[in-house]
C-alpha cells in the first residue's frame, strides 16, 4: 500500500493530463464510430427555454443576441443552433446581433448550417437578418431601449436597417416578441436582465444559454427576469433533446411542413443537430475523471497526515 | 480648470444617465448620450491598438525576455489589420455592384474570413480547450479536505459534477419516487437553486448597494480617482 502512496504522491502531473486526454477522447471516438447519445433528462431551466419559443405565435420577431466568441463556442454555439433552429421551425423570424467583436462570424455559421441549409426557403432581411456587431456594451443596450435602428443603422452586410422589412413595426427593444440570448462572459445575460428586461417592466420576455462559470450567477434571476436558463453544455443538450423529440413526433408533422423544414418530420436526426447530446460523452469522462482525482488526491493526503502524525508521537 | 470640466462632464452625463429611465421625456437625451459613449469607446479602439504596438515595439527594440512573442504579438497585428482595412480577396457585394470596397469584410472566401476560421477559431478553442487539463491536474493537488468547510465544498463538488451528467441518472435513477429528491441530477438543481442563488442574490445585491454609493461619490464629485494621477478625493 505504500509503494502505491508512494506513486501517488510522486505522481507527474503529465499522467494526469494523459488521463483526461484519454477520459475526453475515449467517449469522442465511441460516440462517433456508435452515432449514439447518452439520455438526457431535461431539467425545469431548460424545458421552459423550449416552451417561451414555442409558445410565442407563429411570425413573432425574436431578438438573438450572440454575445460570444470561438473561445466559448465549444459550450454556446450548439444552443445558438438550437435556438435558430427552434425559431425556423415554429415560423418565427429572427434579428440577429452582437455586442462581442466575433460575435458576427458566429451569427454567419449558424445562419449558413441552419437557415441556408434547411430552411432554404427562408429570405435574408425579411425572414432574418444578421446586424453584426456592435461596440458599446451596456451603451448598446440602452440605445436599443428607446430606438433600435439607432444603435444599428444597418446590417452586417451594410444594408440600412430602416427600410428593411423585417424591421418593420419594431421601434424599441421592446417590440420584440421574445430576446433569445447566449452568453460568453461580459457583456453578457447579466446585463441584458439588468439594462434591458428590468428597464423593460418585465414586457421583454428573455431566455438565455450561458456558459457554465456564468450559470450559477444567473439562477437568482430565473424564473423572473429570465423566463428560461441554459447552464452550459448540458443544458444546450437538454434542450437540443427537446427539439429532436418535438421533430421527431409524427403529431407534429403538419406544422413542420407548414415551417418549410426540408425532409419534414425525420426520425434520423443530422449530426449538426446532436453536437451537444455527443459532447455530453466527453464531460462524463472528465467529471469522473475529476472525482476519482479527488477522491485519489485525498487518499494521499490523509496518508501524509497520519504519517506525519505518528512521527510526532 | 480642466479637472473641473472633466468633473463636470461626468456629474452631468452621468445625472443624464441616471434620470432618464424615470422621465420619459429624457429618453432621448439619455440615448444621445449613449451614442457619444459609443463613439468615444470606439476611439478608444484605436487607443487601445496604439498601446499594444507601443508596448510590443519598446520590447522588441529593448530586446527583453520574450520578445520574440512581442514580434510575432506585431506581425499578427499588422497583417490582419491589412487584411481587413485593404479588405483583400472580398467578393463584391451584389446589392452595390457599382461600388469599389463594398463587400463584407469577413465575407466568405476574403483572406479576413480565413484568418477567422482556421487560425482564430482554432487558437481560442484551444487555449480554452487546455484548462480542461489544469482543472484535472488542481483537483488531485488542490481539493483536499483540510476541515470541516472544504469537506462540505467537497461533498457538494461530487454532487455537482456527477448531478450534471449521465452518471447522477446511472447512479442514482432507481431510487423509488418518494426518495426522488435524492437523485444526483435532482440534489444537483436543488443546490443551484436553493443555496447557489441565496448566496448569488445576497452578492448581487451587496454588489449593487456598493455601486450605488461609489457612483453617487463619482456624480458629486466626491471621488476623482478615475481621474488618474492628480485625482484624489475632495
Amino acid at each position: 500500500m505504500e509503494g502505491v502512496l508512494g506513486i501517488l504522491e510522486r505522481l507527474d502531473r503529465r499522467w494526469v493530463f494523459l488521463a483526461m486526454a484519454l477520459a475526453v477522447a475515449g467517449p469522442i471516438l465511441v460516440m462517433g464510430i456508435t452515432r449514439k447519445t447518452l439520455p438526457e433528462t431535461p431539467t425545469d431551466a431548460s424545458r421552459a427555454v423550449f416552451q417561451v419559443v414555442q409558445s410565442l405565435p407563429r411570425g413573432s420577431t425574436v431578438l438573438l443576441s450572440f454575445d460570444f466568441d470561438p473561445g466559448s463556442a465549444g459550450e454556446l454555439e450548439p444552443m445558438g443552433v438550437s435556438m435558430a433552429r427552434q425559431c425556423a421551425l415554429r415560423g418565427h423570424k429572427m434579428v440577429f446581433i452582437s455586442l462581442w467583436p466575433l460575435g458576427g462570424q458566429m451569427i454567419d455559421q449558424t445562419i449558413k448550417k441552419v437557415l441556408r441549409a434547411d430552411f432554404p426557403h427562408l429570405q435574408d432581411g425579411v425572414d432574418y437578418v444578421n446586424l453584426g456587431f456592435q461596440t458599446g456594451n451596456e451603451q448598446v443596450m440602452r440605445v436599443v431601449l428607446t430606438d433600435f435602428k439607432r444603435a444599428f443603422p444597418t446590417t452586417k452586410a451594410g444594408r440600412a436597417t430602416a427600410d428593411l422589412p423585417i424591421l418593420s413595426g419594431i421601434e424599441r427593444v421592446g417590440d420584440f416578441a421574445l430576446l433569445a440570448q447566449v452568453s460568453a462572459g461580459y457583456p453578457g445575460s447579466k446585463e441584458w436582465v439588468q439594462y434591458v428586461v428590468s428597464a423593460s417592466g418585465g414586457k421583454l420576455p428573455m431566455v438565455s444559454g450561458c456558459t457554465g462559470v456564468q450559470t450559477p450567477q444567473l439562477y437568482p434571476y430565473f424564473p423572473g427576469q429570465l423566463r428560461g436558463l441554459l447552464g452550459a453544455i448540458k443544458g444546450a443538450a437538454e434542450y437540443e433533446s427537446l427539439i429532436n423529440a418535438w421533430v421527431s413526433d409524427p403529431a407534429n408533422a403538419a406544422e413542420m411542413a407548414s415551417a418549410g423544414a426540408d425532409g419534414g418530420v425525420s426520425a434520423v436526426i443530422p449530426p449538426k443537430y446532436l453536437e451537444a447530446q455527443r459532447r455530453m460523452g466527453p464531460q462524463l469522462g472528465a467529471h469522473l475523471l475529476m472525482v476519482v482525482l479527488i477522491l485519489l488526491g485525498n487518499v494521499v493526503y490523509l496518508a501524509q497526515r497520519r504519517s506525519q502524525r505518528r512521527a510526532a508521537a | 480648470m480642466m479637472r473641473i470640466v472633466a468633473l463636470a462632464i461626468a456629474s452631468v452625463a452621468g445625472l443624464v444617465m441616471l434620470l432618464s429611465p424615470f422621465f420619459p421625456a429624457m429618453e432621448s437625451v439619455g440615448a444621445q448620450s449613449s451614442e457619444i459613449f459609443n463613439v468615444i469607446a470606439a476611439i478608444a479602439f484605436i487607443l487601445g491598438a496604439g498601446s499594444l504596438v507601443k508596448v510590443n515595439l519598446s520590447r522588441v527594440g529593448r530586446r527583453d525576455t520574450g520578445w520574440g512573442y512581442a514580434f510575432v504579438t506585431l506581425l499578427c497585428f499588422a497583417i490582419t489589420l491589412i487584411v481587413g482595412l485593404g479588405k483583400i480577396g472580398v467578393p463584391p457585394n451584389p446589392q452595390f455592384a457599382a461600388t469599389p470596397w463594398a463587400g463584407e469584410k469577413d465575407a466568405a472566401g476574403s483572406a479576413f474570413a480565413w484568418i477567422y476560421e482556421f487560425i482564430l477559431t482554432p487558437i481560442t478553442s484551444t487555449m480554452f480547450a487546455l484548462l480542461a487539463f489544469y482543472v484535472a491536474s488542481a483537483a488531485f493537488r488542490a481539493f483536499r479536505a483540510k476541515n470541516r468547510e472544504a469537506m462540505l465544498l467537497l461533498g457538494t463538488a461530487f454532487i455537482v459534477l456527477l448531478g450534471r451528467t449521465f452518471a447522477g441518472v446511472w447512479l442514482t435513477g432507481g431510487f423509488p419516487e418518494w426518495a426522488s429528491g435524492l437523485r444526483l441530477e435532482n440534489l444537483s438543481m436543488f443546490i443551484m437553486q436553493v443555496f447557489n442563488t441565496a448566496g448569488n442574490r445576497a452578492i448581487i445585491i451587496g454588489i449593487a448597494l456598493g455601486v450605488t454609493a461609489t457612483s453617487l461619490r463619482i456624480l458629486l464629485g466626491i471621488d476623482r480617482s478615475w481621474m488618474g494621477a492628480g485625482g484624489g478625493s475632495a
